[in-house]
């Protein structure tokens, strides 16, 4: 609980920022990020369904950054209403997005689809989980996915 | 069912979790591609799976899976039993191919969710 300088009572104004380093140079250690976070919001007592959307879609995000691009930063803010999640890769970008939302579409290789992922439902899964969702990429650069969860 | 039910229609061994056996199982989902294993929510699922690496046990992670079990006589490693145990999710594996074991379970009372549709 915090009082500004006029005596008012706020309701819990807290935030909790998460910064996370994702490395593409060992798969078996994709999704660290997103497990913590899981185990944050259950700590904090959101509810489990909530946590659920969180987790597959930032886990999908964080597996894209290892498998598309070569890794990056994930930034993630919980507020008392919502989740956002910042996922920044320096990967070749994304040629076309709404290609890429579609299910189903892969531009992943055989060796990646032996590791169980590249079907193509990650970007649309993303979208599924997440209440709101942005792309934004760079030929070249780098792409940076943001999501928001909101906690009800 | 529980876990145990399930270890004894697919005559499974339990590679790690004996103690979890009485876990509630109410549907299961069998694939080898875990974004689509990611696509759907599931209640006290279990995972049967023949693609043997940690992101398994991630994605079961993620879903609150009950308990993973490898088909095709698959073993996992040491790095995903130490990554289940973390996890406390309890690991299985069967001698049975994919459709077998899910037939079985199927045969069993034990049922997918519902159908697909966008
Ligand atoms: N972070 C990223 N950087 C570059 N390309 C990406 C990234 N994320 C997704 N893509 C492109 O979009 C396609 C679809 O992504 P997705 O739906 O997650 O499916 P999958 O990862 O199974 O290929 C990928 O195959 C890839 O071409
Ligand atoms: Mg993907």
């Amino acid at each position: 609980m915090k009082m500004d300088f006029m005596g008012v009572h706020h309701i819990m104004t807290d935030r909790i920022t998460l910064n996370y380093e994702v490395s593409a140079e060992d798969f078996t250690r994709a999704g660290e990020a997103s497990s913590d976070v899981k185990k944050k919001l259950k700590q904090m007592g959101v509810e489990p369904s909530t946590i659920t959307k969180v987790a597959i879609a930032m886990y999908e995000g964080e597996i894209n950054m290892v498998i598309h691009a070569q890794g990056g930063q994930i930034n993630v803010v919980i507020s008392p209403d919502e989740v956002l999640m910042k996922l920044a890769d320096r990967g070749p970008g994304i040629n076309d997005i709404e290609k890429a939302m579609e299910a189903g579409f892969s531009t992943a290789p055989d060796n990646i689809r032996a590791l169980g992922f590249g079907a193509g439902m990650g970007l649309p899964n993303m979208k599924k989980y997440s209440d709101e969702m942005q792309i934004e990429t760079e030929i070249g650069k780098g792409t940076t996915v943001t999501m928001k969860v909101f906690l009800s | 069912m529980t876990i145990e039910d399930v270890k004894n229609i697919l005559g499974a061994r339990v590679i790690w979790g004996a103690e979890y056996m009485d876990r509630e199982v109410y549907t299961a989902c069998g694939s080898d591609m875990m974004s689509d294993v990611l696509a759907f929510v599931k209640d006290h699922s279990v995972l049967l799976t023949g693609l043997c690496n940690p992101q398994v046990i991630r994605t079961a992670e993620m879903m609150d899976i009950v308990c993973v079990i490898f088909v095709r006589g698959k073993i996992p490693d040491e790095s995903i039993i130490a990554l289940a145990m973390e996890k406390e999710i309890p690991i299985l594996t069967t001698g049975h191919r994919m459709f077998s074991a899910c037939g079985m379970l199927y045969e069993n009372g034990l049922h997918g969710g519902a159908p697909y549709n966008d």
